[in-house]
């Protein structure tokens, strides 16, 4: 059965939001979770399931940062001689426009690969699906598409630009709109299909012959009536990391006991490119408080409801809460952090005091300080060899 | 295939002096340090060395060895020419085979396996000790002093001299003699049975061995005093740094300790020599509103709810409000329920403590056996 299906993951989302992070990668590729990148979460649930050919769908990003965290993909088990894991460069971009290259890219990689089925996911929907439940719903109820929503009560809080899905009888796809973000109640798409190789060819060629290209979730969306839709219902935890505000709820989420319980499961593992980095160090005087910690990190000052990724350091009489804190950040002695998201290898100053609101997280961008210092050397050798 | 040089890695030994740890694994597979298995310090300073060739020597409960080795992945030793070999002791035409007999045997047996990368030199290694080592810099010395055999030495304690065995050498580090376990030591240096040979003389001597019937077959005892008795140029590489032979349960519980010192030698965090190995599938580590962790090291997957002091916990660990880990070295998967007090233990994997229990008195250091579980309100 899983044998049948290949996957693709699409980047097409929105990074209007969450611009600060996506500068110099793809939101797939911004780091979350401690160790995790957006992207883990949408390739666990494929590999999981037991999917062993999977495409990624790109746009015009950069990927340098998606390609070194994927790398073979021996992470996921996907390095293989038979399938594995493809990336694909501009073939997702949320702009309506019709390109041939962009299509025939898509045609070959559908053509050579031996599934007749595929499933469909997006990278900035977070959770931890079982795909292969929904494949078994998909083939039980004899539609053309399955869609998977989530029944959500906070639609006026989160879940912005989101899909809502209109349900009737037996789990039947009514109609697919927007979330417009006044209604609690609502169903919201997980951008998430599953249906055969064929249909999903068929749609691309239709939207083309009607003079526009499509991402999927339009194509399913313009198809609605046409085609035959199936709900699968999501009751897991699910977040839809499209904007900065989001993307901190997200983390803070994983403090909660539930929310982890749900996310790992070890059943389902959420795989993620590994490094040897040391265990942490908690230091004498450390004190650390619903905290997420990843490896490598040194902790000798006060640490409280945040996520600190691999090899961050706190020094002793620093003081953060509510952060999160990404790969190599130093925060020295006496500085105070609060509800600020510090991107890879920053240093924050001794006595230094940054506080935002929960509402409004600060991000602390990326650092390139390693330039500074290597053209600084870079420069007098070039003007000592002058001389 | 030619190659400079290549490693062979003894790690065949029971390990009895660790007791419980070793009742179902190799000693070089113990866990050790928070993540690592002893046989990554050797493994990592091979790769770090620049060594892509290395042969192990495995022989008793090798199953999790060679499970943790695998294909060498973790140290970049998935070479296609080279890379790690697992060589268990096997049978040759007719003569039925046969376990290693000693360590100089294990090598002799495997004389074929090195023959084939037509090696100068071969580094012969133990993978039971903990310590970081630039192999490079001491082949770069034997070849300087075109010797025939260099011994890597340790300076120890004049105290602890006679429980080692110890090379005399004159001012050049020339060894003029060899003295198995001395009761009135002349030095101070140690071997750390770590050597480099040339691997046309090794092989030579080797085969020689084989056939003395008298031979325990033993590089310390038989082969070293044979190269000395016919006046081969024999080393000593004095290495600087730590060095810990972590074969009795108080060696192993105070190398876990050194870890734990402020500024301490062996420095897991150095990413200039970074300590390489098999890691399981874990999400990071969680420490509750109610812990304390001070002064420990903490690996990823462990829930934390308790207090933590003066410990080292290895992945997936969970430890129960109010339980009070102290002095302790904690192996992977293992529970501790709520109201627990350990007090200078180390647990093996998936043992499971329950509630209301005590472990350990901070005397003695307990040792709690692998899958062991200790019932509620019991004092051990």
């Amino acid at each position: 059965m899983i044998n049948n299906y290949m996957a693709i993951i699409f980047l097409d989302e929105s990074l209007d939001n969450i611009r600060s992070l996506t500068k110099m990668r793809p939101l797939a590729s911004v780091p979350a979770g401690g160790t995790y990148r957006i992207i883990d979460f949408a390739l666990s649930n494929l590999v999981n399931a037991g999917i062993r050919n999977v495409g990624i769908f790109a746009g015009n990003e950069d990927l340098n940062s998606l390609t070194d965290h994927i790398g073979r993909g021996a992470e996921w088990d996907l390095d293989r001689k038979k399938d594995g894991i493809f990336m694909f460069k501009q073939m997702a971009d949320s702009s309506y426009t019709t390109n041939i290259k962009r299509v025939k890219k898509n045609m070959e990689y559908f053509f050579r690969s031996k599934q007749e089925n595929v499933v469909v996911l997006s990278s900035h929907m977070v959770c931890n699906l079982d795909v292969k439940d929904v494949i078994k719903h998909h083939e039980e109820s004899g539609r053309d598409i399955t869609l998977v929503y989530k029944k959500v009560n906070n639609a006026n809080e989160r879940f912005d630009n989101c899909d809502s899905v209109k349900i009737g009888e037996n789990n039947e796809v009514l109609g697919i709109g927007q979330n417009l973000f006044f209604k609690k109640d609502e169903n919201i798409s997980m951008e998430a299909f599953i249906m055969s190789k064929e249909l999903l060819i068929k749609m691309i060629c239709d939207g083309i012959q009607e003079g526009v290209y499509y991402t999927v979730r339009d194509l399913v969306t313009r198809n609605v009536g046409r085609v035959s839709i199936n709900g699968y219902e999501f009751k897991g935890y699910l977040s839809c990391v499209n904007s900065t505000k989001e993307y901190f709820d997200f983390n803070m989420d994983l403090l909660k006991k539930e929310v982890r319980e749900d996310i790992f499961i070890k059943e389902r593992s959420i795989y993620t490119k590994t490094k040897d980095t040391p265990p942490s160090l908690f230091k004498e005087g450390a004190e650390v408080n619903n905290s997420l910690i990843a490896n490598g990190c040194i902790l000798g000052g006060n640490v409280k409801n945040s996520i600190l990724a691999r090899g961050a350091v706190v020094e002793a009489g620093a003081e953060v809460e509510n952060c999160i804190l990404l790969q190599d950040c130093v925060v020295k002695s006496g500085a105070v952090l609060k509800n600020i998201i510090v991107d890879k290898n920053n240093v924050i100053n001794s006595n230094e005091k940054l506080s935002a609101s929960r509402n409004y997280p600060l991000v602390i961008e990326k650092s390139i300080k390693w330039d500074d210092k290597q053209y600084k050397n870079l420069l007098a050798y070039l003007e000592g060899a002058n001389k | 295939m030619k190659k400079n040089i290549i490693a062979m890695l003894l790690a065949g030994g029971q390990g009895s002096r660790l007791k419980k740890l070793t009742e179902k694994i190799a000693k070089p597979a113990v866990s050790f340090g928070g993540k690592y298995r002893i046989i990554d310090f050797t493994l990592s300073n091979c790769s770090n060395s620049g060594i892509d060739t290395v042969g192990v020597l495995t022989q008793y409960e090798p199953h999790i060895l060679n499970e943790h080795i695998g294909s060498g992945s973790p140290w970049d030793l998935d070479r296609m020419n080279g890379g790690v070999t697992v060589l268990q002791p096997h049978t040759k035409k007719n003569d039925g085979g046969g376990w290693y007999k000693g360590t100089a045997n294990a090598i002799y047996q495997n004389i074929s396996f090195i023959d084939k990368y037509e090696p100068e030199h071969v580094l012969i290694l133990s993978g039971d000790h903990i310590y970081k080592m630039d192999y490079d810099k001491m082949l770069k010395f034997h070849i300087e002093k075109d010797a025939d055999a260099t011994i890597g030495v340790f300076n120890v304690p004049l105290k602890d001299a006679p429980s080692f065995g110890i090379m005399n050498t004159n001012e050049d580090y020339s060894i003029y003699e060899f003295e198995e376990k001395p009761k009135e030591p002349k030095s101070t240096l140690a071997s750390m049975g770590i050597y480099i040979f040339k691997w046309s003389v090794l092989k030579k001597y080797l085969i020689e061995d084989e056939q003395d019937s008298t031979s325990s077959n033993d590089f310390g005892k038989n082969i070293i005093p044979n190269l000395l008795n016919d006046k081969m140029k024999l080393f000593a590489y004095p290495f600087e740094g730590y060095w810990k032979d972590v074969g009795t349960i108080d060696s192993f519980w105070e190398a876990h300790m050194d870890l734990l010192k402020e500024d301490n030698e062996l420095n897991l965090f150095d990413k200039s020599w970074k300590i390489n190995t098999r890691q399981g599938v874990y999400p990071p580590l969680y420490v509750s509103d109610e812990a304390r962790v001070i002064n420990s090291l903490v690996e990823k997957g462990c829930e934390i709810e308790g207090e933590v002091k003066n410990s080292i916990i290895f992945p997936g660990v969970k430890i129960g409000k109010n339980s009070k880990i102290f002095n302790s070295v904690i192996m992977p998967n293992t529970t501790i329920e709520e109201n627990v007090i350990i007090n200078k233990a180390i647990l093996a994997e998936d043992v499971v403590i329950e509630k209301n229990t005590v472990v350990g008195d901070n005397e003695e250091i307990v040792v709690i056996g692998a899958g062991e579980i200790i019932k509620s309100n019991a004092v051990k």
